[in-house]
C-alpha cells in the first residue's frame, strides 16, 4: 500500500491518538467503560494499521519480535505475581485488600496491576498473531482482490 | 399470547442467529466459511447472555452516585472476556487453515477427504507390493 | 406495552443482524463473507449498548470488526478468496437439525423470565452484593472492572492464560519456519517447479 498517499498521511495522524487512546482507555476503566481486554485490542489495532500501510518490516523495526515474545508472557506473569503478593502479604491469593495501607487503596492498587497485565498480554498476543500471518509469502496476487 | 412475544421476542431473534451459525458450519464445504459460521454461532450466544441479563429501565452498570437500576453486570463480565478469548481461538484455527492450506493445497472439505483417501490408497497399494 | 424508541432501535438491529446471517449463508466470495462478518460484529456492538453493555460493546467494536477481520483478511491472502461450488450434500438434514433445535430452544425459551424482568433469579442472588460492594469495599465505579479483575479475578487469569495459550499455538503454527522446509523451498523455485 505504498502507493496510497492519503491513507499514508491520515494514518500517520491517526496513530498517535489510537496508542493514547488506548492509554486512556486502560487506565480509565476503573471509572468508564474499559480496561484492560479492551486497551489491548486499541494497542494492538494501532500498529496493525502501521504494518499495513508501511510495511511489516517497518512495524518490526517499531516493535522487534524479540521484545515481543518476552511481552506475550509478561503480563500473564504481573496478573500471577500480583495474586501471589497478596499471600506473601498475609492475605489470599488474588486478595487485593492486604497490597495498600488500606482495603480500598489496596483493591485498587491490585486491579491496576493484573488490570494491565491483561493489557499487555492481549495486545502483545494480538501483534504477534498479525505477525505471524503477515510474515508468510502469499499464494494470492494483489490484483486478484 | 402477545405477553409471551414480547417477553421473548429477544431470545427467538437470537436463537435465529444461532441457527444460522450452526447452518453455515455444518454445510459449508470451505473451511474459512466453517470457521466464520463458528464466530457467528459464537456471537449469537453473547447477545443470548446479554439478553438474560438486561433489566427493564436499567442502566450500565457504572456508578454515577445517584441510585439507579443496574442490568446484571456478571454476565458482561463473562462475555466481554470471552470475546477476546474467541478472537484468540479463531486465529488459532485460522492459522490451522493456512497450514492445512500449505500442505494439501485446498481448504475445500471434500478435496481434503479426496487427498486423504488417494494417500490411502497409496500406502495400500505400497504395502501390498 | 407500548414500543418505546428503544425496543424499535432493538429490533432493527436485530433484523439487520438476521439478514446479514442469511447473507453469509448465501454469499461465496470469501472477500464479501469476511466483510460481512465485520458487519455483523459492527451491529451486535450496537445491539449491545442498548441491551446496557457497553463494555461489552466496546470490545466487540474492536475485536470483531477490527482484529478479526484483519484476520481474516489475513488468511484469504495465504488461502483463497472463493469458496468453492462443490456438491451441497446433505443440506436438507442439516436444515432440519437446524430447524428441529431452534425449535427445541424457542419451546425451552417460554421457561425463561421473560425479557428485562426484574424478578429474574440472575438478579438475586450475587449480584446485588458486587453492585454494593463495588461501591463500598473496592471504590471503583466501573462495577464491571470491579467483578472482572477483583470478585472474579480467578475466572479473568484463567481468561488470560487461554489468549496466552492461543498465541503460543499461533506462533508455534506460522511463526518461523524450519530450516529444512527454507531450503525445500528454495530448491523448488531454483529448479523452477512450484512455489
Amino acid at each position: 500500500m505504498r502507493h496510497h498517499l492519503v491513507l499514508r498521511v491520515v494514518s500517520k495522524l491517526l496513530i498517535p491518538f489510537m496508542l493514547l487512546f488506548a492509554l486512556y482507555v486502560q487506565f480509565h476503566g476503573d471509572f468508564g467503560p474499559g480496561g484492560g481486554f479492551q486497551a489491548g485490542v486499541i494497542f494492538a489495532a494501532a500498529f496493525i494499521l502501521y504494518a499495513l500501510v508501511f510495511g511489516i518490516d517497518h512495524a518490526r523495526e517499531v516493535l522487534p519480535e524479540r521484545v515481543l515474545r518476552y511481552l506475550v508472557p509478561a503480563g500473564l506473569a504481573l496478573y500471577t505475581l500480583t495474586g501471589f503478593a497478596g499471600i506473601v502479604l498475609g492475605g489470599k491469593y488474588l486478595d487485593y485488600d492486604v497490597l495498600g495501607s488500606t482495603p480500598t487503596a489496596g483493591q485498587h492498587l491490585g486491579i491496576l496491576l493484573v488490570e494491565f497485565g491483561v493489557g499487555v498480554t492481549v495486545s502483545a498476543v494480538m501483534v504477534t498473531v498479525f505477525f505471524a500471518y503477515a510474515g508468510r509469502t502469499r499464494d494470492v496476487d494483489e490484483e486478484d482482490w | 399470547m402477545l405477553e409471551a412475544i414480547t417477553d421473548h421476542y429477544n431470545y427467538w431473534l437470537v436463537i435465529f442467529l444461532l441457527m444460522a451459525g450452526l447452518f453455515v458450519t455444518m454445510t459449508s464445504g470451505n473451511l474459512v466459511k466453517k470457521i466464520v459460521g463458528l464466530n457467528v454461532f459464537q456471537t449469537a450466544v453473547f447477545l443470548f447472555y446479554i439478553s438474560v441479563g438486561k433489566l427493564e429501565g436499567g442502566t450500565a452498570p457504572i456508578l454515577t452516585g445517584e441510585p439507579e437500576q443496574f442490568s446484571n453486570p456478571l454476565p458482561h463480565v463473562l462475555i466481554l472476556t470471552a470475546i477476546v478469548v474467541g478472537v484468540a481461538t479463531t486465529a488459532l484455527g485460522l492459522a490451522l487453515v493456512v497450514r492445512i492450506r500449505e500442505t494439501y493445497g485446498s481448504i475445500e472439505e471434500a478435496r481434503l477427504q479426496e487427498a486423504d483417501r488417494q494417500d490411502e490408497l497409496r500406502a495400500a497399494a505400497e504395502q501390498g507390493r | 406495552m407500548a414500543p418505546d424508541m428503544v425496543t424499535v432501535i432493538d429490533l432493527v438491529l436485530l433484523a439487520l443482524l438476521c439478514a446479514t446471517a442469511i447473507a453469509i449463508i448465501l454469499v461465496r466470495q470469501l472477500f464479501a463473507v469476511a466483510m460481512l462478518t465485520g458487519a455483523f460484529s459492527m451491529l451486535s456492538a450496537g445491539l449491545l449498548v442498548t441491551l446496557d453493555a457497553v463494555d461489552v460493546a466496546f470490545t466487540e467494536a474492536a475485536v470483531g470488526a477490527g482484529v478479526s477481520t484483519v484476520l481474516l483478511l489475513g488468511t484469504l491472502a495465504l488461502t483463497q478468496r472463493r469458496s468453492e461450488e462443490t456438491r451441497r450434500r446433505g443440506t436438507a438434514p442439516a436444515l432440519l437439525a437446524v430447524i428441529l433445535t431452534g425449535c427445541a430452544l424457542v419451546y425451552a425459551t417460554t421457561d425463561m423470565p421473560g425479557f428485562g424482568d426484574p424478578g429474574a433469579p440472575g438478579f438475586r442472588h450475587v449480584v446485588p452484593e458486587y453492585i454494593s460492594g463495588s461501591e463500598t469495599d473496592i471504590g471503583v465505579p466501573n462495577i464491571v472492572t470491579s467483578v472482572l479483575a477483583s470478585y472474579r479475578g480467578y475466572d479473568t487469569l484463567g481468561e488470560v492464560a487461554v489468549i496466552f495459550t492461543a498465541g503460543i499455538g499461533v506462533l508455534l503454527l506460522l511463526g518461523r519456519r524450519r530450516e529444512d522446509e527454507i531450503q525445500d523451498e528454495a530448491r523448488r523455485s531454483d529448479s523452477g517447479g512450484e512455489g
